[in-house]
């Protein structure tokens, strides 16, 4: 009897003090409870969008160690400062110009033409900002790893600039601009009504990776390959200095992932946000087991290297439909994912006879354009099965469910982000080839670039030859 | 005297060092090498494709010893260097003219 009436003394006190506690709360109008919690939402999202840009911007670090890790040592530093300067010439570049071109003012749905400088800019635009920023030197720096060991530093930078003020944010306003002609995305668009759907991008599979991955395949084109890539048109082996280094990187650019991928929802109340990470993991890791798998058979031992890159080829590959597929179609991108991307590498090396050290143009490339015909392939359609509710999805669903729509309107993606990316970067880095030199000297690139374009080694105490 | 030049494994050089050391021949110069012997060199991946290194890295562990020693020494180090695989490694005796300890003055057989 004393127990019970212990515990009964609890629950009154337990509860006044519970009354105290949201006696205020109940005392609000309900429109100055829905204020509140709007409020705290706005709130979850600029934190939301705050973290996983920070995630992204690490991911520059993950690119910065790969490249490093899979060329050679008298090139690091050269490497490392391009790494650096695209993430700092991004931030800059994007605030003066790339984001208003992305995301100001339509004109005819083809570019953006307001809020330069981020002119008017608030609390929110400034959120939005940064994420897209991040987002936009993640494009850039795919080139760098592709050109390595023979690009003049000088030239490079002025392609940067470019990429990061017209030819990324040109094509992120034909998908993420949200302008009624936007020309992939726009319900007024002649592509949208020809397809039946809007092409889907959530986080830039073609965006960032396919848009950065072709420009990256003009510039090897026009730059040529290093010095002893190929004896008599077979490609040789020219190993990297440091796995630890690429694997780092590799692993850091994984979790970086959870940000873009995760933070492309936009909101951080999204319904969908769990489903969008896992779907990324799983598709990381079935892309990382196929590229061993193959050339565990293929060579007779697994390869790191190209084990690492599978890693990344399941990322790029599920960038696009993270938010549109289920779990089991996540595995299935993730390991043709890994095929598309060691088939590339060799694709790129027997037949296209180009230099890539690092992988950059079969993994970001190729896997992006997977990566949106994907969308088309396994799609749920919004609304539907695990969908439900959903407001970021693919509109149709896939050919798996025998609709057509949105399979065509992620093709036209795949031919833009070629036509777009692959030509203005040709044009780009032909002209900077005539007019400023695009390669440095034979002399310099086998002394390396750390000595010829910045004075240093980044290893002074090895002695180089 | 004799300068041993024993071209021997990595993994090999503290078992040298020892063995050596237990029977009295504490001094010697030890040098990282890469060279090639009828092996040739080896052939490694990178990234889905072969390609040969043909010089492998191997230590040469360098000794002086009085000519009457001579045999002994060669002897203990082909025991203790030895994995009876292919890639062990050489050994090449060379005559020496003179030795002279810095320190000391001291010449040939009390200098090494």
């Amino acid at each position: 009897m004393v127990l019970r009436e212990k515990i009964s003394a609890y629950v009154i006190i337990s509860t006044m003090l519970l009354l105290l506690l949201i006696g205020p709360a109940i005392g609000a109008t309900a429109e100055e409870n829905a204020e509140a919690i709007a409020s705290v939402q706005t709130s979850l999202t600029f934190i939301w969008l705050l973290l996983c840009g920070g995630l992204v911007f690490f991911m520059h670090a993950g690119f910065s160690l790969v490249e490093a890790g899979l060329t050679r040592t008298k090139n690091t530093a050269n490497i490392l400062m391009k790494n650096m300067m695209t993430i700092c010439i991004g931030i800059l570049v994007y605030w003066a110009v790339g984001w208003g071109v992305m995301y100001g003012d339509s004109i005819a749905g083809i570019l953006g033409g307001s809020q330069f400088f981020l002119a008017g800019a608030d609390n929110s635009l400034w959120n939005g900002w940064f994420f897209q920023m991040v987002f936009a030197a993640t494009g850039a720096t795919i080139v760098s790893g592709a050109m390595a060991e023979r690009t003049s530093f000088r030239a490079y930078l002025i392609f940067t600039v470019i990429l990061v003020a017209l030819i990324y944010p040109v094509y992120g306003h034909w998908v993420w601009s949200g302008a009624d002609f936007a020309l992939l995305t726009g319900g007024e668009s002649i592509i949208v009504k020809i397809a039946g759907a809007a092409h889907h991008d959530f986080a830039g599979s073609g965006v960032v990776h396919s848009i950065g991955g072709y420009a990256a395949l003009a510039g090897v084109i026009v730059v040529g390959p290093r010095l002893g890539k190929f004896k008599d048109g077979v490609a040789q082996a020219i190993p990297g200095h440091n796995l630890t280094m690429a694997f780092l990187g590799t692993l850091i650019l994984m979790l970086g992932w959870l940000g873009f991928n995760g933070g492309s929802t936009l909101n951080g109340n999204d319904a969908f946000m769990n489903l969008v990470v896992v779907n990324t993991f799983l598709a990381a890791a079935a892309g990382a087991v196929m590229a061993m798998i193959i050339t565990w058979i293929k060579n007779g031992k697994p390869d790191p290297s190209l084990t690492g890159n599978g890693v990344l080829a399941g990322l790029v590959s599920i960038t696009a439909p993270c938010g549109s597929v289920e779990n089991w179609a996540a595995i299935v991108i993730g390991l043709i994912g890994g095929i598309i991307m060691v088939a590339g590498v060799f694709f790129n090396e027997n037949r296209l006879k180009v230099d890539d050290p690092v992988g950059a143009i079969a993994v970001h490339g190729y896997c992006g354009s997977w990566g949106l015909l994907s969308v088309g392939v396994f799609s749920v359609g919004i609304g539907n099965v695990i969908l439900a509710d959903a407001v970021y999805a693919a509109d149709a669903p896939g050919l798996i469910y025998g609709y057509t729509s949105q399979f065509i309107a992620q093709a036209a993606g795949v031919v833009l982000t070629f036509v777009w990316a692959f030509g203005v970067a040709f044009i780009v880095f032909k002209l900077l080839d005539a007019i400023l030199g695009l390669r440095v000297s034979e002399a310099h690139e086998i002394q390396g670039l750390d000595i010829s374009e910045h004075g240093v080694n980044a290893y002074p105490e090895y002695i180089i030859e | 005297m004799k300068k041993i030049e024993a071209i021997i494994r990595h993994n090999k050089l503290d078992d040298v060092k020892i063995a050596l050391d237990e029977a009295g021949y504490a001094s010697m110069t030890v040098t990282e090498v890469k060279g090639r012997g009828r092996q040739k060199g080896m052939v490694q991946q990178w990234r889905g494709r072969e390609y040969c290194v043909d010089l492998l890295p191997k230590v040469k562990v360098e000794i002086v010893v009085p000519d009457d020693h001579l045999d002994k020494v060669l002897d203990i180090i082909k025991t203790s260097a030895s994995t009876d695989n292919i890639g062990d490694g050489k050994i090449f005796v060379i005559p020496i003219e003179s030795a002279m300890r810095i320190r000391t003055g001291e010449t040939d057989g009390d200098a090494i």
